[in-house]
């Protein structure tokens, strides 16, 4: 084998209590039992090496997939190659997790075999856009990795102008708070648009993720453009007995500075007899005091979900928070997660025919303006889907009386039931 | 999925935090499930995917789960297994922690290990932050949690945080216009910068692209669809830390993270003075925050100008947005704290 490319500064991060990932990379350098992966580990820490010591990156993309797939796959291909050939080609391959990121030792060891066989031997749990990342193989293997894998149930994930991998926090599975089946609704919008992740024919990304609660875990309301955070519109419920139980060994004073005065709408009180009161009407289901004493209090029976539409990151006009666009929905029977994937399907296929190349769907709607997306997706306005009413009066309104029209039409028919 | 869980699907009652880095689930059956927490590098080798499995399936029944900032669960429904299982986690060089108001482990995105546009890297700054901040991660000594990301570019893949520590160019890309035509769909480039500053232009008789540097904001964009049009630089790519990203819907609204330090130098392989800020406002944190107050909390009640104060961090221009919408961040208002 080749000399070992020097790593002082890499060396430096095997230093301290923290587990290093160089140390893992030296592993497979210096302990494997195949020279492919110990030249390229070698060769990778050295490319590495010199964009610690350059302060640069040494990596283009290009195209690489794996046949009648258009996404998938991240190529990387060295700048740097005459003096780092073995790790020349090091592609990416983004597979779909299970929802929740639930796996056995045995799916572990088995991709790890199949891994070692045809790549470098590292694999990043999780990469951010929730997807294993295999990171680093040629060309070739790309194409070999993925039929083995595939072959027992694994599938590629999101890249480029697509629907993208999906993701959902813990949910039902540990956690108490959970409203909703986000496993299921995960696996139900993920699996009908199969095509939508791997073509890449969308006019930039899309992703789902699902949060059980609004503790939202998954972060999706600043990070998905089709965000489902779990819900309840009936009462919490309180154990009384419970809450005298924190009571009694918090302190009086306790509850008050850390739960009731922390209620954003003042939805809390103590009563003379040591039970607490809850004017579930102004609660907003913020989640605090769930949070503080889940032994005393859980969300309500009635449960669904909040959906908010077009969250992203910066690029290209700035952070945007996901806007509710259905305050609640029911997801519990078939004729629901039915029409949550119409809802969604709505929502793409606007967006793919109005948005600009390179637009995310929030971003349109910051363009065109939220009623022109809900007239797009057939969807009737609400006053959750604003902080306030509008307060310029820069607005054409011939059509008020029809407008008003509607609005009382629509709440006879939901007295009507 | 842990047979218990998919048993008790939906059907948990409360939980517990028995330690750091363990959190006890109780069923409306009474079944009880524990859950240990445990960092990683993220990056893993085959090897200590094995060393996981092996620890798994000595102790944990086979299953694993993997959170969003790449910590491991392991389940145990037996309470006997809990502290052995610790043990085997932290004789194999993980540690344990993690878990309510503690300082988690960073997210983070893949630098100069394996992107195209990094202008530093992600897996080193984690490393070297963590190796400083391994305590707070072990402990429960925060007035509430603390979730930091990083970001090599302003694309900003890792996200909102309680602290982020971003990438911040502060020159204009320099342009290889031998290559622009040949690499780049031009117009797609113009499309893509946020200030409208790239037009197209002839250089040395070639198409190309040109640059208004008084435009410009240096944030990069072009450089993904233009690699010629290079963003990185040695001296001038900078780190800038931003705090307050919350994305709970507990107690206030989600909330944006907010500029604070900025031309920190991007100093690998340990990055010590963006950990140095970070520490300051941690400690600040720490020692001022009611319990439950996140950072934007904190600092809501507090005030801006006391948030610089305690840190000691300067106050400059730059903090005041001249972005979209930026009105909406003026005080306007006669609310002052003296």
């Amino acid at each position: 084998m080749a000399e070992h490319f020097e790593t002082p500064m890499l060396d430096e991060l095997e230093n301290g209590p923290w587990p290093s990932f160089i140390s893992g990379f030296k592993r497979l350098r210096d302990n494997h039992p195949e020279e492919r992966i110990r030249e390229v580990a070698n060769s990778l820490l050295g490319q590495l090496e010199h964009s610690y010591e350059t302060r640069k990156g040494y990596w283009k993309g290009g195209t690489v997939s794996v046949f009648g797939y258009g996404a998938g796959i991240i190529p990387r291909f060295s700048e740097v190659e005459q003096k780092f050939q073995a790790s020349k080609e090091f592609h990416t391959l983004r597979v779909q997790p299970p929802p929740g990121n639930y796996y056995t030792t045995d799916m572990l060891r088995q991709l790890s075999d199949s891994w070692e066989k045809y790549g470098s031997g590292l694999i990043t749990f999780h990469g951010q856009t929730g997807n294993i990342m295999f990171i680093g193989a040629d060309t070739e293997n790309t194409q070999t990795f993925f039929d083995e894998i595939n072959d027992y149930g694994w599938d590629l994930g999101g890249a480029g102008p697509d629907v993208r991998t999906g993701m959902s926090c813990v949910g039902a599975a540990r956690c108490e708070q959970s409203c909703i089946d986000e496993q299921r609704i995960h696996r139900t919008l993920q699996n009908n648009f199969t095509d939508d992740v791997h073509r890449p024919a969308l006019p930039y990304k899309f992703k789902f993720k699902i949060s059980g609660c609004p503790n939202d875990c998954q972060n999706s309301i600043e990070r998905s453009d089709f965000s489902v955070i779990g819900t309840w519109r009936d009462d919490m419920k309180v154990d009384q007995e419970a809450f005298k139980e924190y009571l009694n060994t918090k302190g009086r004073q306790y509850l008050v500075d850390n739960v009731i005065s922390r209620c954003p709408t003042n939805a809390l009180s103590i009563n003379d007899d040591d039970t607490l009161a809850v004017d579930n009407r102004n609660c907003v289901r913020c989640m605090h005091c769930l949070n503080v004493m889940p032994k005393a209090l859980s969300p309500g029976d009635d449960r669904g979900a909040t959906i908010c539409i077009g969250g992203k990151r910066t690029l290209k006009i700035g952070d945007l928070m996901g806007t509710v666009i259905v305050p609640f929905k029911k997801l519990e029977t078939e004729e629901d997660f039915e029409s949550l994937v119409e809802m969604a399907e709505e929502v793409i296929d606007f967006w793919a025919e109005n948005g600009l190349e390179h637009e995310r769907c929030g971003e349109m709607i910051e363009r065109i303006g939220l009623v022109n997306f809900l007239e797009g997706i057939g969807v009737d306005v609400d006053p959750n889907m604003v902080n306030n009413p509008r307060q310029s009066s820069y607005v054409r309104m011939d059509e008020w009386d029809a407008e008003a029209e509607k609005w009382f039409e629509r709440k006879a028919e939901e007295a009507a039931g | 999925m842990h047979p218990a869980m998919r048993r008790n699907y939906g059907n948990w009652a409360y939980h517990e935090d028995p330690q750091p880095g363990v959190l006890l689930h109780v069923s409306k059956d009474g079944q009880k499930v524990w859950t240990i927490k445990a960092a990683t590098q993220r990056i893993l080798d085959v090897y200590t995917i094995r060393k996981i499995c092996d620890i798994a399936d000595q102790y944990a029944d086979g299953y694993i789960r993997f959170t969003l900032r790449s910590n491991l669960e392991f389940i145990v429904t037996d309470e006997a297994k809990v502290q052995p299982l610790i043990k085997a986690i932290t004789d194999a060089g993980f540690i344990v922690g993690g878990t309510r108001n503690s300082v988690t482990t960073l997210s983070h995105t893949q630098g100069w290990l394996h992107c195209d546009i990094p202008g530093t890297d992600a897996s080193g700054v984690v490393k070297s932050m963590m190796d400083e901040l391994i305590d707070e991660f072990t402990s429960w000594n925060m007035p509430n949690r603390v979730h930091i990301t990083t970001s090599c570019c302003q694309i900003n893949c890792g996200g909102q945080g309680d602290i982020a520590i971003n990438v911040q160019h502060t020159k204009p890309p320099k342009i290889n216009h031998d290559l622009v035509a040949n690499v780049c769909e031009r117009p797609s480039v113009v499309a893509r910068c946020p200030v409208a500053a790239i037009r197209p232009a002839l250089v040395n008789g070639k198409p190309s692209l040109e640059v208004d540097e008084r435009k410009c904001i240096c944030c990069g964009a072009c450089f993904p669809p233009c690699p010629p049009m290079q963003i990185n630089d040695a001296e001038h790519t900078k780190l800038a830390i931003w705090v307050g990203g919350n994305h709970s819907n507990a107690r206030g609204k989600p909330t944006f993270q907010k500029l604070v330090a900025a031309g920190i130098p991007n100093n690998p392989p340990r990055w010590p003075e963006a950990t140095a800020i970070v520490k300051r406002i941690l400690k600040t944190y720490k020692e001022d925050a009611k319990d439950w107050e996140r950072i934007n909390e904190w600092i809501e009640r507090i005030g801006w100008p006391r948030f610089f104060e305690l840190t000691g961090l300067p106050f400059t221009k730059f903090h005041i947005d001249n972005w979209r919408g930026a009105r909406a961040s003026l005080n306007s208002s006669a609310h002052i704290r003296f």
